[in-house]
């Protein structure tokens, strides 16, 4: 089999899928060229700086969809700073494992958390740490 | 199971199996040996390539056997450019949509000092006799040029090829793994000098293969060793794979029409019927193309997905896309058609065969139609499209 069992479980059945309409955040990485593009939208609770609910949309192959799936059970509930924590090794993980050539899919699930927190520090005049976003999301005063 | 992937490979007919089992065990004689067993199997061995010479109209001393597809590609190219060396002359012509099996053989002959004109093939997927013309000069080789291509089925203009490098002086291989047993094909009222061709592609094992090559275009050795295939490709025949192959393509021959008509009605219905699907696009010529395939794209989603969910409905398909061969590249020959690669991600490939039924092609209109729905459900440039923030491309 190309993908453990996992990963055909969270493609099959993917969890939060959808928009979230007042969405507190959207990310969206990846382009349609290339054959993957992910988008996660967060709900956040100011005061407890909690992700209250998370949805994604993906276009792409089935560890695309797999990934992005398990990255969104995996931040929901969580305080930002600790989704903000989550890393494409963690998906991988989760997962029970990738074929190599789909690592990349893990990268994009992790580029799409943390788009989708920076634009909600964006929309709420939050200052962050440019350096804990990947670059490509990531414009600062630096670059 | 719905098995719609038979440009891949084939189910074995059962007669052909049938006709095989034999050389497995009473018939286990070496067809090198002068006894009487060996004599038998050479008899058998003999008689195999005089079917399979007879399909083609060629002379059974004409007809090489392979291990496959890949090996004759490998051997027609690798032979007529030595032989192009021999006589100073660099330069090969082959087309934008070949199988790997031909362009990665051509990559390693540019390591060697050639070089390789990629005849464009246009949205239809066709080449143009024209383009060949202009693109002949006096140090050309070799024109190799597939009858039929694997992803799209269309066929090439081969006897209008053939004889451009006739009048030429030129060598013309053609690679018709996947044309043969689906189209008539006759190499000397074709003008073909060198064709591969694959057992497992109609309906016979896999493993085995043949290469023609006509007795007046030479032929350099591939394995050295004993004096099988005239000394050109040593190593103890595969009797049983190459008795499979010519009784295959014996029946393949004989049933041409008739499983001609089954596959083209079913196909037009699929393409009738998907093409009903908004943002949809047929990929490759409509009516130049092998009656057993069907291509298309479908905007806004991904063909892996696409595969993986139609698995779970029974339907073992294909895609154009190189996704789960590692590649993050679209297919070469949906790009050289001129789709964009985010469209060529979304491609779908179904080839039919003797076998498929019409209840079979319903279920899969229907999956089909159920995948592509969930998909664009769930992609963000489907949303993209519907709001107008992305150009429709097809």
């Amino acid at each position: 089999m190309l993908y453990s069992e996992k990963v055909m479980d969270h493609f099959r059945n993917p969890r939060n899928v959808g928009e979230i309409e007042d969405a507190d955040g959207i990310g969206q990485v990846g382009n349609a060229k290339c054959g993957d593009i992910m988008r996660m939208y967060i709900k956040v609770d100011k005061q407890s700086q909690t992700i209250t609910d998370v949805k994604f949309m993906t276009f792409g192959c089935g560890s695309a969809i797999a990934t992005s799936s398990i990255a969104t059970e995996m931040i929901k509930g969580q305080k930002i700073e600790d989704a903000l924590k989550l890393s494409n090794q963690a998906v991988v993980e989760a997962l029970g494992g990738l074929p190599t050539h789909k690592i990349h899919c893990s990268v994009l699930a992790e580029e799409a958390v943390k788009a989708a927190v920076k634009d909600y520090y964006d929309k709420n005049g939050i200052e962050y740490d440019c350096s804990l976003y990947a670059p490509n999301n990531c414009v600062c005063q630096h670059n | 199971m719905i098995y719609l992937d038979n440009a891949g490979t084939t189910k074995v007919d059962s007669k052909v199996l049938e006709s095989m089992l034999p050389f497995f065990s009473d018939i286990y004689g070496n067809a090198s040996s002068l006894h009487s067993s060996g004599q038998v199997a050479k008899e058998h061995l003999e008689e195999a390539r005089q079917k399979i010479a007879s399909v083609l109209n060629a002379n059974a001393d004409e007809i090489y056997f392979t291990s496959g597809g890949s090996e004759s590609d490998n051997w027609a190219i690798a032979s007529a450019c030595k032989f192009g060396a021999l006589k100073g002359k660099k330069h090969i012509i082959t087309s934008a949509i070949e199988h790997h099996a031909v362009l990665h053989t051509l990559d390693e002959m540019k390591k060697q000092g050639f070089t390789i004109t990629y005849l464009p093939v246009y949205e239809n997927g066709i080449v143009k006799v024209e383009d060949l013309k202009n693109a002949i000069t006096n140090d050309t080789c070799l024109v190799t040029i597939m009858f039929a291509n694997n992803e799209i089925g269309t066929i090439q203009p081969i006897k209008e090829i053939g004889k451009v490098c006739r009048e030429n002086n030129i060598i013309f291989h053609t690679d018709a793994v996947q044309a043969i047993g689906h189209i008539k094909i006759d190499v000397d009222d074709m003008n073909i000098d060198m064709l591969s061709l694959s057992a497992h592609k109609f309906h016979g094992p896999k493993g085995i293969g043949a290469l023609y090559c006509r007795k007046q275009t030479p032929l350099f050795n591939l394995i050295y060793g004993g004096a099988q295939e005239k000394n050109r490709r040593a190593g103890t025949e595969n009797l049983a794979g190459i008795v499979g192959m010519a009784n295959a393509l014996e029946i393949a021959n004989e049933e041409i029409e008739k499983v001609s008509n089954h596959e083209t009605i079913l196909r037009d219905k699929l393409f009738n019927e998907l093409s009903k699907i908004p943002h949809s696009k047929i990929n490759g010529d409509k009516e130049n193309r092998l009656p057993n395939n069907f291509n298309m794209c479908f905007e806004g989603i991904e063909g892996e997905s696409l595969l993986l969910l139609l698995d779970d409905y029974g339907i073992q398909a294909s895609s154009g896309s190189a996704c789960t061969s590692g590649s993050l590249d679209p297919s070469h020959v949906l790009l050289a058609l001129g789709l964009p690669h985010e469209v060529a991600h979304g491609s779908l490939r179904l080839t039919l065969s003797k076998y498929t039924t019409k209840e079979e092609i319903d279920k899969t209109i229907s999956a089909v139609n159920d995948v592509v729905k969930l998909l664009r459900k769930m992609s963000p440039v489907w949303d993209e499209l519907q709001k107008g923030e992305r150009n429709h491309v097809i």
